[in-house]
C-alpha cells in the first residue's frame, strides 16, 4: 500500500534535516503504529506525504499504491487514496463543515472519474455516520473546526474520513484531547473502516488508543529514522520503560 | 470665499459645461440652488480630505475616458421583482414593468420635474443639502462635516431617475437594471418610506461607461429600507454611487453592494441616524482582479439620536496590483447616548502587488457609547488552504471557497435569505469566470 524508501527531509526555509533516511512499507490491509519522542519526525512524515509546503525531500521515495505521491499535488495525493487526520486539525471561519465535505467528497469523485454524490444521498451518509460519533446535526452546521473543543476537532477528522473512505489512512495523535468515551468512539470509526483494501498508519504516544485499535506492526521513529520494529508488544514496553533503553541501543 | 485656483479651474469648466434649469418650479428651484452650492463648495480635487486615495478627476473631467457597453444583466429575475429599465440613464419604458405597486407610487423624474409642485419636492436633493449645510455642533461652532460637492452637482443636474414613496409593506422588490451602449448617466433616485412602511430596491448592471447614481433615502419612524446593489462589472468605467439618507425613530437601514474590478469606482454612502432605537447597516464586497482596478468605499455614519445601532462590514479581495480603499466614519453627537456603533473593513491581498488603504475614524461627543473599528489586511490563510486541498479539494477552488467564506460576513448583512443567495451566486460566478 504506502512503501517509502530512505526517505531524507530538510526544511525548506532553515537548513534543518528532519527525516534522515527512513524506510517504512505498510502492507494492504494491516495498521502500523509509530512512536516516538517529541519532535522526533513523526507530524512530518505525515505532512510530507500528504504534500503541505515547506519541506524539501532531497532523497528517497514514497509510493502510494505503487505510485509516486512526492511530486503529487496534495488534492491528487488525496484522490489518489491518502488522508491524514491532523494533529492540530484547522478552523476555517465561515466555510460551513457540510459544504467543506460535500466539496471534498465530490472533488475525490470527480478526480477519479467517478460520478459525484447526490445531496441527498450525501445528507443521509453524513447523518449517519456522524450520528455513530457523536457529532450533532449543529455541529455539521458550523464553520469548519471553528469553536470546536479539542474532542470535537479529531472526531470531526475521522467523520471526515469516513465520508471520504481512504485507502491509506494517516492518524497523527488523534488520540490527544479525547476523553476516554470519545476515544471509544473513534477506534469504534477506525474499526469500522478497517477492511482488506485499508491501511492505517497510527501516530500515538500512547498505549491506551492502541488498546482499541490493535496494531500489526509498532515503529519506533527516532531523529528522523525508524529505530525499531516489532509487534503491538513493543507499545507495552515504551508504555512501561519510556524510549530511554531503545535510544541507548540505537546509538550505542 | 473664494477657491483654490485648481479647485476653481475644474468647477469653472463643469459650471460652462452645465444646462440651465428647466422644468416645473419645484425642481428649476431645486437644481439653481444645487448648482449655487456647487459652485461656493467647488468640485474636488486631490488635496481634498476622501479624496486623496483616489482620483476625482475620473467624474471633474468633461470627457469620459472610455465607451464600455454592456448588456442587461438581471441577476434579482428569481426574486420576482418590479423592474424599471435605464439605458445609459434613459428609462426604458418598453422594456420595464408599468409603474404600479401596491403600497408604493412610483414616478420618473423627468415626469415630475414638469409639474409645479410635486410631493418629491420635500425629498429631491433635500438630504444632499442637509449634508452640504453649515450648521451649529459640538459645542456650537458653525461647521460643515464634509463637502459633498458630487451630490450637489447630480441634484443640479441629474437627467433622470426614479421617484418612489412608500406608504404601505412592499412585498414586492423593486429593481432597477441597468444597461449601457457607452455612454454617460447622472441619476437621481428618491425614496421616501412613510411611518411603518418598508422597501426593498435593488440595483443590477451596468448603468454607462461613466455614471453617477445617487439615492436619497428618507425612512420614517419605523419604516424599513432594504437595499442591493450589484454593480455591474466591466474593467474600463468610471463609476460613482452616492447614498444619503436620514433615519427615523426605530427604522431599519440595509445596505449591501457588491463589485467586481473597475478602474473607478467610488462608493459613498452618507447616513443620518435622527430618530431614536434606529438602526442601519451598510455592507459591501469587493473582487478587484488588475493593476488598474481602484476601488473606494467612503462611509460617514452621524449618530444624532438615543440608542442607535450602525453596522459598516466592508471586505475586498484583491489581486494583480488591485487598489481597495475604504475610508468610514462614525460620527456621535454629544445626545446620541447608549450609540452602539461597529465599523469592520477587511482586505484579502492574493498576491505583494495589491493594496488597501484604510482610513477608519470615530468622533465622539456623547459619554455613554459602545463603538469599535478594526480594519485587517491579511494573505489567504496557508494553512487552511492546504487543509481544503488534503481532503481532495483542487487548489483553485480551495482557494475560492476561503474568498468566500472572507466576504461571507459582509453578504450577511443583508437581511433577505434569498438576496444572499443571489450575491453569494454572483461571487462565485465572478470567481470562476477567473479561475476560467
Ligand atoms: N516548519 C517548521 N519550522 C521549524 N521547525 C520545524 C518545522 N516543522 C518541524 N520542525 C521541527 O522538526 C522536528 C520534528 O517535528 P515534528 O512535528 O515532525 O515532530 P513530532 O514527532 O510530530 O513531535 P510531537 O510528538 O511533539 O508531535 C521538531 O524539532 C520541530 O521543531
Ligand atoms: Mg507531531
Amino acid at each position: 500500500m504506502l512503501e517509502i524508501k530512505n526517505l531524507h527531509v530538510e526544511l525548506e526555509e532553515e537548513d534543518k534535516k528532519i527525516l534522515n533516511g527512513l524506510n517504512l512499507t505498510v502492507e494492504a490491509g494491516k495498521v502500523h503504529a509509530i512512536m516516538g519522542p517529541n519532535g522526533s519526525g513523526k507530524s512530518t512524515l505525515s505532512y510530507v506525504l500528504s504534500g503541505r509546503d515547506g519541506y524539501e525531500v532531497t532523497d528517497g521515495s514514497a509510493e502510494l499504491l505503487g505510485e509516486d505521491i512526492l511530486e503529487m499535488e496534495p488534492e491528487e495525493r488525496a484522490a489518489a487514496g491518502l488522508f491524514l487526520a491532523f494533529q492540530y486539525p484547522v478552523e476555517i471561519p465561515g466555510v460551513g463543515n457540510m459544504t467543506f465535505l460535500r466539496t471534498a467528497v465530490n472533488s475525490q469523485r470527480k478526480a477519479r472519474g467517478e460520478e459525484e454524490l447526490s445531496a441527498a444521498d450525501f445528507l443521509k451518509e453524513v447523518r449517519a455516520k456522524a450520528k455513530s460519533l457523536k457529532i450533532d446535526a449543529d455541529m455539521l452546521k458550523r464553520p469548519v473546526n471553528v469553536g470546536f473543543s479539542g474532542g470535537e476537532k479529531k472526531r470531526n477528522e475521522i467523520l471526515q474520513m469516513a465520508m471520504l473512505e481512504p485507502k491509506m489512512c494517516i492518524l497523527d495523535e488523534t488520540d490527544s484531547g479525547l476523553d476516554v468515551d470519545a476515544m471509544k468512539l473513534v477506534a469504534d470509526g477506525v474499526n469500522a473502516l478497517r477492511d482488506e483494501g485499508r491501511s492505517f498508519l497510527v501516530i500515538t504516544h500512547y498505549q491506551r488508543l492502541l488498546d482499541h485499535i490493535k496494531p500489526d506492526v509498532v515503529h519506533i521513529l527516532y531523529k528522523g529514522q525508524i529505530i525499531k520494529t516489532g509487534g503491538p508488544e513493543l507499545a507495552l514496553e515504551v508504555e512501561n520503560n519510556g524510549y530511554a533503553d531503545l535510544i541507548a541501543a540505537e546509538e550505542a | 470665499m473664494a477657491l483654490p485656483k485648481e479647485k476653481q479651474e475644474v468647477t469653472d469648466a463643469m459650471l460652462s459645461h452645465l444646462p440651465e434649469a428647466t422644468g416645473g418650479n419645484w425642481i428649476k428651484t431645486a437644481r439653481s440652488a444645487a448648482m449655487d452650492r456647487l459652485a461656493s463648495l467647488g468640485l474636488p480635487v486631490k488635496r481634498d480630505e476622501y479624496w486623496k486615495y483616489g482620483d476625482p478627476t475620473h467624474w471633474t473631467a468633461v470627457e469620459p475616458k472610455f465607451t464600455t457597453t454592456s448588456e442587461a444583466s438581471q441577476v434579482f429575475d428569481g426574486v420576482e421583482p418590479l423592474t424599471l429599465v435605464f439605458v445609459d440613464g434613459v428609462f426604458d419604458a418598453d422594456a420595464s414593468d408599468a409603474l404600479a405597486l401596491d403600497g408604493a407610487e412610483i414616478t420618473l423624474l423627468s415626469k415630475a420635474a414638469q409639474a409645479d409642485l410635486h410631493w418629491s419636492q420635500s425629498l429631491y436633493g433635500v438630504l444632499e443639502t442637509r449634508a452640504n449645510s453649515v450648521k451649529p455642533q459640538d459645542g456650537g461652532a458653525l461647521v460643515r462635516p464634509v463637502d459633498r460637492p458630487f451630490a450637489a452637482l447630480n441634484t443640479a443636474i441629474a437627467q433622470e431617475g426614479v421617484l418612489i414613496h412608500v406608504t404601505g409593506q412592499v412585498a414586492r422588490p423593486i429593481r432597477i437594471s441597468y444597461r449601457s451602449n457607452g455612454g454617460q448617466a447622472l441619476l437621481h433616485h428618491a425614496v421616501k418610506v412613510d411611518e411603518g412602511a418598508s422597501v426593498t430596491l435593488l440595483e443590477e448592471g451596468l448603468p454607462a461607461a461613466r455614471y453617477d447614481v445617487m439615492i436619497e433615502a428618507d425612512v420614517a419612524d419605523e419604516a424599513e429600507f432594504h437595499h442591493v446593489r450589484m454593480q455591474g462589472h466591466a474593467p474600463q468605467v468610471q463609476a460613482m454611487t452616492q447614498l444619503y439618507a436620514r433615519l427615523g425613530r426605530e427604522s431599519t437601514f440595509k445596505s449591501f453592494a457588491l463589485s467586481v474590478d473597475g478602474v473607478a469606482t467610488r462608493s459613498d454612502a452618507i447616513l443620518e441616524l435622527t430618530g431614536d432605537d434606529a438602526s442601519a447597516h451598510v455592507g459591501g464586497a469587493v473582487l478587484g482582479d488588475g493593476k488598474d482596478v481602484h476601488h473606494d468605499d467612503t462611509v460617514f455614519i452621524t449618530h444624532d439620536a438615543v440608542n442607535c445601532e450602525s453596522r459598516q462590514v466592508f471586505k475586498k479581495v484583491l489581486r494583480n496590483g488591485a487598489t481597495g480603499v475604504f475610508q468610514g466614519k462614525i460620527l456621535v453627537k454629544e445626545d446620541a447616548q447608549k450609540t452602539d456603533g461597529y465599523q469592520i473593513s477587511q482586505s484579502l491581498l492574493l498576491d505583494d502587488d495589491s493594496q488597501f488603504l484604510a482610513k477608519p475614524e470615530l468622533e465622539i461627543y456623547a459619554d455613554d457609547v459602545a463603538c469599535s473599528h478594526g480594519s485587517t489586511t491579511g494573505a489567504m490563510d496557508e494553512e487552511g488552504l492546504f487543509y481544503l486541498r488534503a481532503r481532495g479539494v483542487p487548489k483553485g477552488y480551495a482557494e475560492d471557497l476561503m474568498t468566500i467564506a472572507f466576504v461571507a460576513e459582509a453578504i450577511d448583512e443583508i437581511a433577505d435569505e434569498a438576496l444572499q443567495e443571489v450575491v453569494l451566486a454572483q461571487v462565485e460566478a465572478a470567481l470562476a469566470g477567473r479561475r476560467g
